[in-house]
């Protein structure tokens, strides 16, 4: 099993695990086991599979029904991908499969092998140079809370892509399987439209 | 979520000896077919569908998704996703109906994971149906009731309805596919045949559990779409709550053939208000042999919802799916083509 994912050092979740239980006082070994391996659930009903995520290969034994999203917040601690409504109506579980947007959330992850996952950590540089859609979004607020900002970047990434990003009102169209609670809509149609100019200027 | 077996069917052979159990539709079959898994994963999440084994049949696209243009038509393998269908070019200009029924449907994600296949078998939203804590549901629990009868019945269909369930087909492209006389090649246990899409699925007759005609273990494998002069003047009306990323609470697929103002060719598939894939034949008829005008559209448009029975909070619903037609039609008109 491959659960080295802490290249960047400690995640914000396992600092606010950290938090949670100093303040409570509550047993910090309970705290990372529940971030370890929460699906322990069943003796049988597992499945082996490795799951190819932004150009790694990770093997990984999980009960059957983990769905990719939870494979990748829960198993591989890439928390960037966020379960909103865990039914493929909120769009903040979108990922890249094989360079094409879908859902985690209503992806087994034991059939997300042999295909290419890409999530929001894998979008900046290797040398941390942000996506030019992670800059845009930064440079036009287009956002609030944040929570769907992850959904909203890869979404945005394939919607350029796709050559789905020519107006406002086609943006608005190929963007509406991402909701925004925080109603930041007319910035992210904003940042998208300076991100695909930058990309077109690119080619 | 129940446990259940994983098997990822490496052929075709496998897929159906393990899909032998996958029944017709009904909840408690021991086996269910995983493709795009949109909704699939989502009623399993529910607890509405209870599968013990899932066959994921995706390494059949290898030889299910093709799109193939010829002089008879279009064939399109079941395993295709619905945004390759929705953008390809020869369909937007030949098929428009076809186009806009999957354009207009879902999301981006979702259409680039759903196949046309389960897109057509996809599964009622009706609320009661969703939500294993009401108990009367006869499409989910057979013999239990209806709770929508009485309930909250806004999006509930109107014609094709019993006294067993309400429930509405909320899908596009199979109206689109029915409207323009479409047919579906299986495979199943017992060999291939080839369907009309408008017999895949079965009224209730008091037994709505039962969803579709597909034998036990069958495949949907690909669709024919017979060219027509009629599919180059079609569009698909779609109307909602919200503008984007909706179900229809009306829609109207329309092909027309027209000799200057004269029809000589209608078909009208209806969404939204039905409870199956809905073909307005009475509605078709009347407009063959006259001219296009409004007024004939509203009596096309009367004859199709007729038959149509309300349930207090869907009252509104043959209101809106005449004017529905009438504007389709009108639209279609103005087309040029």
């Amino acid at each position: 099993m491959d659960s080295s994912n802490d290249e960047r050092g400690p995640s914000r979740r396992h600092l606010l695990g950290a938090a949670v239980a100093g303040v409570a006082a509550a047993p910090v070994t309970l705290q990372a086991a529940s971030v370890e391996s929460p699906a322990r659930t069943m003796p049988e009903g597992r499945s082996h599979l490795t799951l190819k995520v932004n150009g790694r290969d990770h093997q990984l034994v999980l009960d059957t029904r983990t769905t990719l999203l939870d494979a990748l917040r829960e198993h591989l601690q890439l928390t960037g991908s966020k379960k909103g409504c865990d039914h493929g109506q909120c769009g903040a579980c979108t990922v890249h499969i094989d360079g094409k947007r879908v859902l985690s959330c209503l992806t087994l992850a034991v059939a997300a092998q042999g295909v290419a996952i890409s999530t929001i950590e894998g979008l900046a540089g290797p040398d941390g140079m942000l996506h030019p859609m992670q800059q845009a979004f930064i440079d036009h607020d287009g956002f609030q809370c944040g929570y769907c900002t992850p959904g909203q970047i890869m979404s945005a990434v394939a919607c350029v892509k796709e050559g789905h990003a020519e107006s406002d009102a086609e943006i608005r169209e190929y963007m509406s399987g991402n909701l925004c609670r925080c109603a930041a809509y007319p910035k992210i149609v904003l940042a998208i439209k300076q991100a695909r100019d930058q990309t077109r200027a690119l080619v | 979520m129940r446990p259940f077996t994983y098997e990822r069917a490496g052929d075709e052979a496998q897929a159906l000896r393990a899909g032998r159990q996958a029944g017709q539709g009904q909840g408690d079959a021991p086996a269910q077919y995983l493709a795009g898994g949109t909704t699939l994963i989502d009623l399993m999440k529910l607890n509405v569908l209870r599968p013990e084994h899932v066959v994921d049949i995706t390494p059949l696209r290898a030889r299910y998704s093709d799109i193939q243009l010829g002089p008879d038509g279009l064939r399109l393998g079941a395993l295709a996703t619905m945004s390759a269908v929705a953008d390809h070019p020869v369909i937007l200009r030949d098929y428009p109906v076809l186009a806009q029924s999957l354009q207009l449907a879902a999301s981006a994600q979702l259409r680039n994971m759903a196949t046309l296949g389960g897109n057509v078998l996809q599964r009622t939203r009706c609320t009661y149906y969703r939500d294993p804590s009401w108990q009367a549901c006869n499409k989910r629990e057979p013999g239990s009731g209806c709770a929508a009868m009485h309930g909250f019945n806004r999006n509930h269909a109107v014609l094709g309805v019993d006294d067993s369930c309400i429930a509405q087909y909320p899908g596009d492209f199979a109206v689109a596919l029915v409207a323009l006389d479409a047919q579906a090649e299986l495979s199943g246990p017992s060999g291939r045949r080839i369907v009309s899409v408008e017999s895949l699925h079965r009224p209730p007759n008091g037994a709505p559990h039962l969803e579709n005609t597909l034998a036990a273990g069958e495949l949907i494998t690909a669709y024919r779409v017979p060219a027509g002069g009629s599919a180059r003047r079609s569009l698909y009306l779609k109307i909602r709550d919200r503008e984007s990323y909706e179900f229809a609470i009306a829609s109207a697929a329309v092909a027309l053939v027209l000799d200057g103002e004269v029809v000589q060719e209608a078909r009208i598939g209806l969404g939204g208000i039905a409870y199956q894939p809905w073909r307005a034949r009475e509605a078709e008829a009347l407009l063959v042999g006259k001219p296009l005008t409004e007024t004939v559209a509203e009596q096309a448009a009367q004859a199709a919802l007729a038959g149509a029975v309300t349930h207090g909070d869907n009252a509104y619903k043959p209101e809106l799916g005449r004017r529905t037609i009438v504007r389709a039609l009108m639209q279609a008109k103005a087309m040029e083509v």
